[in-house]
């Protein structure tokens, strides 16, 4: 999602000591803040707990707590995280466990954008990979010192194996549990070593999820499970059309629902507050509003694409310029052209938002799964007149996210907080989004429109290349704008087509921002949803112009980009790529960075005469750095082809010419089901390379591999989304 | 007043007749492993057992269960149970885990039926839970693994 600068990975001493300070003692849940022990016992732990740094904690009880500074929402992170500071402690890996960080951006800052505590981008592995090692060494190397005055002997000789420290010589040994009390009154060392990754135990080899067991029993706990005494449960009615606000409101008969408690106006609709979800909810039905659409977004979906269709006439804002384009397309054999229309996408996570506040004397506590807590920290002050950390997040499990638990103005947690604030603090509330809400709540993958042109030499050489895109900002206006929007170029609108890795002489990108008043935000791969799509399809038509191979025709021009070349030649050769299909069935290929890392993609599909499609196989290749815990790797490439393969297929949000959007649940905006999921074999590229993410680089591949595959077996080229709208049949 | 039996307990409630099943569970019960996911029967992710077979609590009305066998993902007991539980673990079949438990209901009651189903059988049975993640591929390699533990 984010791709912004590197920093060092670790907060200097004086951020620890400065946040710390500032957030004073008690106030961060969990941490008791004394001089000596920085990051001191969590208050329920009974004796000596040892916590030698932010994100570590040994129990008398010989538990390893690990704090990842990041949200789990499926993609792995508690497991990765978890087995970089077990690696380094050399821990047993059924002694540890993991928690989720309270919200800190100095302490828990994402150190690829800070300072903000965020999970997106696919950064949690990568930019936590030396901070959590370094922490698990540090707890480590106190261990050790502990162990080794205890014994008084050399610290050399103390090893570490499996949670266990032993001198050999005199065969002693002790557990974490039972050094902890004595390594937590040991100063921290200036410096630790880190292993030699050929010692590595737990990296880059099979560890089980922390979190299958209690997900696999319904005990794990999401936002939506928790209560307090006394909540209370809001729906909220939102307009029907993007920036429309309340007129009037005539709330008597969802007042005389049983349950429900108040009505209450927000800034973003009218809250319904009851004593459970079903009340809440019968009311918010029986509300009648009158919406002011003076301001809304009133143009329906086709009335946007004309006007983006207009503005492609034109040149954009430069992207990209190599060499001269229009000399060498001019100039060209053969020319090809393409356009290309994405519509705007929901993301519908399984568990749609929700958000519990509680008010009280000392601040205010917000319990939810936000991939933005300090920005929702920040917003939840704002509304209520209170400084940052007296509000404290507590961030769950979340039912997935996908990008739309990321919103830089945190809607889900400002309406909470505003219910709260309306109702007089009186009572906790929890505010929960039916499907329809979260389907018709905006925050959408924009829509976008792309042309292409392309031209070849006689000898079927591509030599020129110009690709503009149109559509709107997903940054414009949010505080990650400064780091992300240069020279008017949201790099988000156009990733996955600026970093075209081809070797082509003339190569042209520009944009067009459009101003749209429907709200929009990253959506799993953000960019190269509609980027990758463009250029991966259009690589084929015209490698099919040239009269080449799919693979054949890259090869050379991905001669400058190993790590490209590396997964599509991995990809090819493990689907045995040449070989016949059978009639009505084709296979497509497609390649892609994004978040630094690599993947192609091969599909094999099945068309049948009356058009059904079937994706049967997909073959995928991932070049992710060092992979920290493949089994995450392969489990994120076979979720990120499903997600978006199911979008390919299905999936568009689209506005009627009043601007209201025509989808509402899942009969309506189709999730893929288990019998449309194809067989998928992932292929890991060995690597020393430092580790990158893989929660959304699976899924830009899928679909131009699909479309690509079509085409083999059809000789249909699908250039506007979904695939449902298209007939395939052999008419 | 409706009555029914709940993972083997009686219990009553005092809610009004068309209030989901899901909702008494949950708030009226506190059982909250069972899911809310769409409101319309369409993903599966309230999936409870009613007498043995799989239903959407999110669209039963309560006073429909009234003298029923209702149990919920905590409930689950038997060999089915074990032995899909046990694959779900060992195939780490979990992302983000919230619709699993209408998953897991799913893949129960159709091994309890169908102690050796083929992938179409599976896809039958298990077409109605969505899972946003994807995690399909390992749902169906844990129903075949969990089938060959119960000697399927």
């Amino acid at each position: 999602m984010l791709r912004i600068r590197e920093t060092s990975d670790q907060p200097s001493r004086r951020q620890v000591l400065k946040a710390g300070a500032a957030a004073g003692a008690g106030l961060i849940i969990g941490f008791h803040w004394s001089p000596r022990r920085a990051f001191a016992k969590s208050a329920d732990d009974a004796g000596e707990t040892f916590a030698p740094n932010a994100f570590v904690r040994v129990a008398p009880d010989n538990t390893v707590t690990v704090l990842s500074k990041h949200i789990e929402f499926g993609q792995g992170t508690y497991t990765g995280l978890a087995t970089l500071v077990a690696e380094e402690l050399d821990a047993d890996w059924d002694q540890i466990r993991v928690e989720t960080a309270p919200a800190d951006a100095y302490l828990y800052n994402n150190l690829h954008w800070g300072p903000v505590q965020g999970t997106g981008g696919s950064s949690s592995l990568g930019n936590s990979y030396m901070q959590l090692r370094r922490a698990g060494a540090m707890a480590r190397a106190l261990l050790v010192e502990a162990a080794a005055r205890r014994w008084r002997v050399p610290e050399f000789l103390v090893t570490v194996d499996k949670g266990v420290v032993s001198h050999a010589a005199s065969k002693r040994s002790a557990t974490f549990g039972e050094l902890a009390a004595e390594a937590a009154e040991l100063p921290p060392p200036v410096d630790v070593t880190l292993k030699d990754p050929k010692d590595f135990k737990l990296i880059g080899t099979h560890v089980p999820r922390v979190d299958s067991r209690d997900k696999s029993r319904g005990t794990a706990r999401f936002t939506i499970d928790m209560t307090l005494p006394d909540m209370l449960t809001a729906v909220i009615a939102r307009p029907r059309v993007f920036g429309a606000t309340v007129k009037s409101l005539d709330a008597t008969a969802a007042k005389a629902v049983a349950g429900v408690t108040d009505v209450v106006e927000i800034p973003r609709g009218v809250a319904v507050v009851a004593k459970g979800f079903w009340a809440a909810k019968t009311g918010r039905d029986k509300l009648v509003i009158d919406w002011d659409t003076s301001a809304a977004e009133t143009r329906g979906s086709a009335e946007i694409m004309a006007e983006y269709k207009r503005l492609a006439a034109k040149p954009g804002d430069m992207v990209r310029q190599d060499g001269d384009a229009e000399k060498a397309i001019a100039g060209a054999a053969t020319v090809l052209e393409a356009a290309f229309e994405f519509p705007f996408l929901a993301h519908a996570p399984m568990e749609a938002l929700d958000c519990l506040v509680r008010l009280g004397s000392n601040g205010c506590d917000v319990w939810t799964g936000s991939q933005l807590p300090t920005l929702d920290q920040g917003t939840a002050a704002a509304i209520l007149g209170l400084a940052p950390e007296q509000v404290r997040v507590h961030t769950l499990l979340t039912g997935g996210s996908f990008g739309r638990r990321a919103t830089p103005d945190s809607d889900m947690v400002a309406e909470a907080v505003h219910v709260a604030k309306a109702i007089g603090g009186r009572a906790p509330v929890k505010v929960i989004w039916t499907r329809e809400d979260d389907i018709q709540g905006g925050r959408y993958r924009p829509m976008y429109y792309h042309t292409l042109k392309g031209g070849l030499d006689k000898a079927g050489n591509l030599v020129g290349w110009q690709h503009r895109i149109v559509g709107q900002s997903i940054l414009k206006g949010t505080p990650f704008e400064g780091a992300l929007v240069k020279d008017g170029i949201d790099q988000t609108s156009v990733e996955g087509a600026s970093n075209l890795p081809y070797a082509i002489p003339g190569i042209t990108i520009d944009l067009h921002t459009t101003d749209v008043r429907v709200p929009v935000l990253w959506w799993r791969a953000v960019g190269s949803t509609h980027t990758a799509y463009a250029v991966e399809t259009f690589m084929d038509e015209l490698a099919a112009a040239a009269g080449r191979d799919p693979v054949e025709f890259r090869r050379p021009l991905l001669a400058g980009h190993p790590r490209h070349a590396g997964v599509l030649e991995l990809a090819a050769e493990k689907v045995g790529w040449g070989t016949p299909l059978g009639p009505g069935r084709g296979r497509g290929i497609a390649v892609a960075e994004s978040f630094h890392s690599y993947v192609a993609q091969v599909a094999d599909v099945t068309v049948e005469d009356d058009g059904f499609l079937k994706v049967d196989r997909v073959v995928c290749a991932v070049d992710c750095g060092l992979a920290v815990t493949p089994d995450v790797v392969r489990a994120q490439m076979e979720g990120g082809i499903g997600y978006g393969l199911g979008a390919i297929l299905h999936d568009a949000i689209t506005l009627d010419d009043g601007g209201r959007v025509e989808q509402a649940n899942f009969d309506t905006y189709v999730p893929l089901r288990i019998d449309e999921m194809p067989q998928v074999e992932v292929h890991i590229v060995p690597s020393s390379e430092a580790p990158t993410g893989v929660g959304e680089p699976g899924v830009p591949p899928i679909g131009p591999a699909v479309a690509n595959a079509v085409f083999a077996a059809t000789g249909k080229r699908i250039r506007t989304l979904p695939f449902a709208d298209h007939d395939l049949s052999r008419a | 007043m409706i009555a029914f039996t709940l993972n083997g307990r009686r219990r009553q409630v005092d809610v009004p007749d068309d209030t989901p099943l899901l909702w008494v569970i949950r708030e009226e019960l506190g059982l909250t492993g069972t899911k809310f996911g769409c409101g319309i029967a369409q993903c599966g992710a309230c999936t409870v057992h009613m007498d043995g077979a799989p239903v959407r609590s999110c669209s039963m009305a309560v006073a429909a269960v009234d003298g029923a066998d209702i149990v919920t993902i905590e409930g689950l007991s038997g060999e089915a149970a074990a032995a899909v539980q046990g694959a779900w673990e060992d195939l780490d079949v979990v992302q983000c885990g919230y619709c699993q438990s209408g998953q897991i209901m799913s893949a129960v009651a159709l091994l309890t039926d169908n102690p050796k189903p083929t992938d179409t059988d599976i896809d039958d049975a298990m077409s109605g839970n969505v899972c946003r993640c994807a995690t399909y591929v390992r749902i169906r390699a844990a129903i075949h693994e969990a089938a060959k533990r119960l000697g399927g």
